[in-house]
C-alpha cells in the first residue's frame, strides 16, 4: 500500500451511469483483482474502486454512480488531483487455468478487463461472461472483445442472451475454473454452479487495509477481511450468510 | 524541546498512541511507516474466545466521521497473546496497552488475568463502554455500581495497571469516572464512541446491521474535549483523552483540558499516516504556541 497523489487524466461517461477515470502518477505496482481508495474532499471515508487496468503508470478505473461519493466522483475534471492509496488487498491468481473463463455482472466486470488482458499477454484467450440488466447498461465490451470471446447477457434480453450471467455460463461447456465479480447474488448463484474459481467480493468498507474489521466475512479458514486478504477469495471458501 | 509524557509509572517518548479499534495489532500500520515513532498502542479489543463479531455492513458514512458496528471481532485472548504480540514486538519495541471487552465479570477477569505475565503489555485498558456487543461492553459502562464492582474484581486479580475506558452515551460522565477510581482504577480513558445510526434513504432501512453504533471522528472532538476536561478535574488519576483527535493541534488542546496522553481513532482509517504526521508536527506546533514541555500544559485549562 502507498498513498498517493494522482493526476486525473479523464473521466469519461461510458452510458447513463458508469464512467471511465484514468489516472497517472502511480509508483505502486498493482495486478488485476487489487483495489484503490479514493479520498473525496467533501466525504469521510475513502472510496473502494477496483482496478480495472493498470500500465505504465496509468490506472484506470471503471465505476457506477450509486452515491453522493461517486456522483462527486464523476464530477472531477481533468487535471484535478487525488489522493488515492493505491496497491490494496489481493490478486487473481492467473496460472490456475489455461482455459479460462471470467463471469462479471454489472459494474462488477470493471476488474476483468485488466484480467483478460493479462491472460491475453500471457497468449491465452479468455471466454469472458458479461451479465447487465439491459442494453443501456453495457460498456466496455469493444474493450473486451479485442482480447476474450465474449458472451453477453442482459436481464431483459435486449442485448445477447436473455438471462444472467448463470444463464450464459450454462450454454458453455463448464469451466474447469472461473473468474468472477459482481453482485452477491451472482457469486452465490456462481458457487452453487461450481466451487472452482474465484471471487472477487464487494463490501462497504471503513480503512480499506485490514485495520477495522469493518469488512470482515466467514470463511472456512475462519473470518477473514474482504480488503486485506480479499477482495479475491477461492469460491469454496466463502461462507454465505442468510 | 520534550514530548515525553510519565504516564502509570511508565515513559512514553510523545503522548499520540493509536487508539484500540482503529489501529488493529499494530504490525499492519508497519507496512507503511515505522511505527516505533508510536508513544504507545492501544491493540484491538480482545475477548476472551475468539469473536466475529456484527453482520455486514459494520460501517455507515458520516458528515466528519463514520458509525461503526464491529462487535468486537478479534481471534481471543490465547492467540492474541501467542500470535498477534509476537508479530508486533518484531516491528514496534516500546510496551503496549492491550484493550479488553467482555459480556460477563468472570470474562472481564479471566481475560485481563490472561495478560499478567505478558511483558510487552504495560498496562491493561478495560472497555466498558463498547456499544456494539449486546448485553455487554457497554452495559458496564452506564452504571456507576456495576462499573465499580468490575473494575474491583479485576483489579484483584490483575498485575497490571488498569486503565478504564469510559463510554460518552451516560447523563454524567463524572459519575462514572469517579466510581471507577474509587474501585482502584489506575487511570481513565474517554471517550468511547457516541451511539448512533444512519438510515438507507430509499428504503428507510438502518445502514448498519445491528441497527446502531459508535459514531466518532472530526464531528465528537469538541463533546470529548469537554469531558476530558470535566473528568480530569474531578479525578486524581491521570487522563487518557480521546476522540477525533486528527492533528498536532488537538493533542496539545486535548492535553491543555487535562489529557496526559491523547489517542488517535478513527482519523487513521482514513489517513494511515496520521499518527506519524501528529508526531512529526508535534514540535513545530509546539515551538508556535512557545511550549518547552509538553508536560506542563496538562490541565492548564482547569485554572480557568
Amino acid at each position: 500500500m502507498k498513498q498517493e497523489i494522482l493526476t486525473v487524466i479523464s473521466n469519461i461517461q461510458l452510458n447513463s451511469s458508469t464512467f471511465e477515470m484514468k489516472l497517472s502518477g502511480v509508483t505502486e505496482d498493482m495486478r488485476p483483482g487489487q483495489f484503490v481508495e479514493v479520498a473525496l474532499k467533501e466525504k469521510y471515508l475513502r472510496r473502494p474502486i477496483s482496478v480495472a487496468d493498470y500500465e505504465n503508470g496509468v490506472l484506470t478505473l471503471l465505476y457506477k454512480v450509486v452515491g453522493s461519493g461517486t456522483e462527486i466522483m464523476s464530477n472531477i475534471a481533468p487535471g484535478e488531483k487525488l489522493d488515492v492509496l493505491t496497491g490494496l488487498g489481493n490478486l487473481f491468481s492467473i496460472e490456475k487455468t489455461e482455459k479460462p473463463v471470467l463471469v462479471g455482472g454489472g459494474i462488477g466486470v470493471a476488474p476483468l478487463i485488466g484480467l483478460s488482458r493479462a491472460f491475453y499477454k500471457k497468449g491465452i484467450k479468455p471466454t469472458v461472461i458479461l451479465g447487465f440488466r439491459n442494453k443501456d447498461e453495457i460498456f466496455y465490451l469493444d474493450e473486451f472483445e479485442k482480447v476474450a470471446n465474449v458472451i453477453v447477457a442482459t436481464d431483459d434480453g435486449s442485448f445477447g442472451i436473455k438471462g444472467n450471467a448463470i444463464t450464459a455460463l450454462s450454454s458453455i461447456e463448464k469451466p474447469e475454473f472461473y473468474y468472477a465479480c459482481g453482485p452477491m447474488v451472482m457469486l452465490k448463484a456462481l458457487s452453487n454452479y461450481s466451487l472452482d474459481g474465484e471471487l472477487s467480493l464487494e463490501a462497504r468498507m471503513g480503512c480499506g487495509f485490514g485495520a477495522c474489521m469493518g469488512c470482515s466475512i466467514k470463511t472456512t479458514d475462519g473470518y477473514k477481511r474482504v480488503c486485506k486478504e480479499g477482495p479475491v477469495f477461492m469460491a469454496k471458501e466463502i461462507i454465505y450468510e442468510n | 524541546m520534550k514530548t515525553e509524557v510519565s504516564f502509570l509509572g511508565h515513559v512514553l517518548k510523545n503522548p499520540i498512541i493509536p487508539a484500540s479499534g482503529c489501529y488493529g495489532f499494530g504490525y499492519e500500520f508497519s507496512e507503511i511507516y515505522d511505527i516505533n515513532c508510536l508513544g504507545s498502542i492501544s491493540l484491538k479489543g480482545t475477548t476472551l474466545l475468539p469473536r466475529y463479531g456484527n453482520p455486514l455492513p459494520r460501517i455507515a458514512e458520516c458528515p466528519a466521521g463514520l458509525i461503526n458496528a464491529i462487535g468486537l471481532q478479534n481471534p481471543g485472548v490465547e492467540k492474541v497473546i501467542s500470535e498477534e504480540i509476537p508479530k508486533l514486538s518484531k516491528v514496534y519495541s516500546d510496551k503496549v496497552i492491550a484493550n479488553v471487552g467482555g459480556h460477563s465479570t468472570e470474562e472481564y477477569v479471566k481475560t485481563c488475568s490472561a495478560f499478567n505475565d505478558v511483558d510487552k503489555v504495560f498496562a491493561i485498558e478495560l472497555n466498558i463502554s463498547c456499544p456494539n456487543v449486546k448485553g455487554g461492553g457497554m452495559a458496564f459502562g452506564t452504571d456507576e455500581k456495576v462499573a465499580h464492582d468490575l473494575v474491583k474484581e479485576v483489579k484483584k486479580v490483575c498485575t497490571k495497571p488498569i486503565i478504564v475506558k469510559l463510554s460518552p452515551n451516560v447523563t454524567d460522565i463524572v459519575k462514572m469516572a469517579k466510581a471507577v477510581e474509587s474501585a482502584g482504577a489506575d487511570a481513565i480513558s474517554l471517550v468511547n464512541t457516541f451511539v448512533g445510526m444512519r438510515l438507507d434513504l430509499r428504503t428507510g432501512k438502518p445502514i448498519i446491521s445491528v441497527k446502531t453504533g459508535g459514531y466518532s471522528g472530526e464531528g465528537i472532538y469538541p463533546i470529548a474535549l469537554r469531558m476530558v476536561y470535566q473528568v480530569s478535574q474531578a479525578v486524581s488519576i491521570p487522563v487518557i483523552g480521546m476522540g477525533g483527535v486528527t492533528c498536532a493541534e488537538d493533542v496539545l488542546e486535548m492535553m491543555q483540558a487535562g489529557a496526559t496522553c491523547v489517542m488517535v481513532g478513527a482519523k487513521n482509517l482514513v489517513e494511515p499516516f496520521v499518527c506519524k504526521q501528529i508526531i512529526d508536527d508535534l514540535p513545530k506546533v509546539m515551538k508556535k504556541y512557545n511550549i518547552e514541555n509538553l508536560t506542563d500544559i496538562i490541565g492548564r485549562a482547569h485554572k480557568f
